[in-house]
């Protein structure tokens, strides 16, 4: 499976990731490889086979919907980049 | 006496006796810390401070007669656990200034039992390597030869238990990220079932697959520190609602009953592996000689699946992380790129200069396995491969109690050997990441050296929560295992 340069470009825009001509082309021969490598799984039969649960656990987990006491804005946003008093800024969204 | 080469089990009845204090232990390995870690790279962060005054507490308390299962005992994290005040890279310079404002459950736990924590341990960035060559920082050497890798991607975790910078450490496994630099570094390395351990405050990659778990120099050891990070945790649903033992019941069970009636399963997909090196096929042969002579009936299982679990790991563990690491947009906390245009722009340019190579392209890779038109053939087709995997070893798991094969298929190799190939890289990881598409438990003890001086692993797996089986052997084994790899000379 060879992945183009225009795929990796919009793989980079959907996860929000800026790449320059240079990776793109060193990005697309290494996931072309890796993808490559990953065709054997189309040999597997998962006709009929459920797709895998958490790892170890078979059962839903419950709790109690209980209020707990929380850290608080500001505890919260120790670590934003940029803020506005209890709120987080970021660059102007419209126009 | 060479207080950083002492064991857990050692320091905590020197300490008890008042013999020495943890004030001394502590000092002795940031001293260690002082005088290698330039070469070796093991940290990212040394807390001294904050270690020698948790040593003075631990002093005071142990004055008082006091006990704890830790107190006073100097242990180093991987950067993925999150410490109140101390920061928590992840290997990453996207989250090079994060101060994390809680102690991840493993990490409150160490200190609820008196641990030192001496600081924050280098690491493939965000976990994804094999090499700790994917650090954002530093590489990380292994101490056996400095030209080699540690091994990874808690590379920094295990060079630091090896160099006796720290008594012992607790690193995470993803596809092997305890067991192989545990196996490259010549020490001790367990992955505990998933669930067992909490991973609350542990910075995510794959979460189906990521398991916290100690490294340290002996078997024993493990088992101390597994009684203290095990349990259930509210704070994380995945974490398992059953009660933990107390592991090191599985010792003394050695002691009292060997481990005669005791049924090793050796994969027949496993034997004469392309890659397998001659050395570690060597050292594995010898093993399975020492565990037999231990009266181990040794009994051959197929794990059907097997050429397709690499496959399917690197499917479903980069959509995990291309899923997980959305997160790190430049906004809640991490560095955020100046000059940008507009809000997009701003994560674009936050992210690809946060990111290294290795995580963007696994990203990359997530993202497209998960696009749609995609997502059936790649992440569906190798979630349904992994309960096959998952089912294999249930079946495998029929006929024996534990499975053995080598940790890795070669021992260390050098520094930049495979810094430009994914794909070999990947490929190193065969027979431990199987057991973390199934969630078993799985234990790394060291079993020879190589011509070149550097040590090999046997790798030991059970049933889900039946890690008190894999320590028990793993204890046998290294009680009776003629070429313990000892300690690098530095």
């Amino acid at each position: 499976m060879k992945i183009s340069k225009e795929d990796v470009e919009h793989m980079a825009h959907l996860a929000r990731l800026e790449v320059d001509d240079s990776l793109v082309e060193k990005l697309s021969t290494q996931v072309s490889g890796i993808l490559d490598y990953i065709d054997i799984l189309k040999n597997a039969d998962v006709s009929g086979v459920p797709l895998a649960s958490g790892a170890a656990l078979q059962t839903n987990v419950f709790r109690q919907d209980k209020v707990e006491p929380s850290p608080g804005p500001s505890v919260t946003l120790t670590n934003a980049p940029d803020r506005d008093d209890d709120f987080y800024t970021v660059p102007k969204v419209v126009g | 006496m060479d207080l950083h080469a002492l064991t857990i089990d050692q320091a905590k009845k020197l300490l008890a006796s008042r013999e020495i204090s943890s004030v001394d232990l502590v000092s002795a390995m940031l001293d260690r810390i002082d005088a290698h870690d330039a070469k070796v790279g093991a940290f990212i962060t040394v807390d001294r401070e904050g270690a020698l005054a948790a040593a003075s507490e631990a002093d005071a308390r142990l004055a008082k007669g006091e006990d704890a299962p830790l107190l006073g005992i100097p242990v180093a994290l991987k950067d993925l656990l999150c410490t109140t005040g101390v920061r928590t890279t992840c290997g990453s310079k996207i989250l090079e200034d994060f101060v994390p404002t809680y102690d991840a459950t493993s990490v409150a736990l160490l200190k609820a039992a008196g641990a030192v924590i001496l600081g924050k341990t280098n690491m493939d960035e965000f976990g994804m390597g094999s090499s700790t060559e994917n650090s954002g920082f530093h590489v990380t050497r292994n101490p056996w030869n400095l030209d080699h890798v540690p091994g990874g991607s808690s590379g920094g975790s295990a060079a630091a238990v090896a160099a006796q910078m720290c008594t012992a450490s607790l690193g995470t496994d993803t596809g092997g990220s305890i067991r192989q630099p545990a196996s490259h570094c010549g020490i001790v390395g367990l992955k505990p079932t998933y669930g067992r351990v909490s991973r609350f405050g542990l910075v995510s990659y794959a979460s189906s697959l990521d398991q916290i778990g100690p490294i340290t120099r002996t078997v024993r050891d493990a088992a101390i520190m597994m009684n203290v990070i095990a349990g259930h945790d509210p704070k994380d649903s995945t974490s398992a609602a059953v009660d933990a033992p107390d592991f090191t019941s599985a010792l003394d069970a050695f002691d009292s009953q060997g481990l005669s009636g005791m049924k090793a399963g050796i994969p027949k997909e496993y034997l004469g592996m392309e890659g397998l090196s001659p050395e570690v096929e060597k050292a594995f042969t010898d093993a399975r000689k020492v565990l037999e002579d231990l009266g181990v009936e040794i009994v051959e299982v197929s794990l059907p699946h097997t050429a397709y679990a690499v496959a399917a790991y690197y499917v479903l563990a980069p959509s995990e992380a291309s899923s997980n690491l959305a997160r790190y947009d430049g906004v809640k906390y991490g560095a955020r790129q100046k000059g940008a245009d507009g809000l997009i722009d701003m994560y674009k340019k936050t992210r690809s200069k946060g990111f290294g190579p290795e995580v963007q392209r696994r990203i990359i890779m997530g993202t497209y396995a998960l696009s749609a038109g995609y997502y059936d053939e790649y992440y569906g087709r190798a979630s349904r491969v992994r309960t096959l995997i998952m089912d294999d070893f249930s079946k495998a798991f029929e006929g024996c109690d534990i499975i053995i094969s080598p940790v890795a298929p070669t021992p260390a190799f050098k520094i930049g050997e495979n810094v430009d190939d994914p794909l070999t890289m990947y490929l190193s990881d065969i027979f431990t990441l199987s057991a973390n598409m199934a969630g078993i438990p799985g234990l790394s003890v060291p079993c020879g050296v190589s011509k070149n001086g550097l040590p090999m692993g046997l790798q030991i797996l059970g049933k889900r929560f039946d890690e008190m089986s894999v320590i028990r052997a793993g204890y046998g084994f290294e009680q009776s295992a003629p070429s313990f790899p000892g300690l690098p000379e530095l």
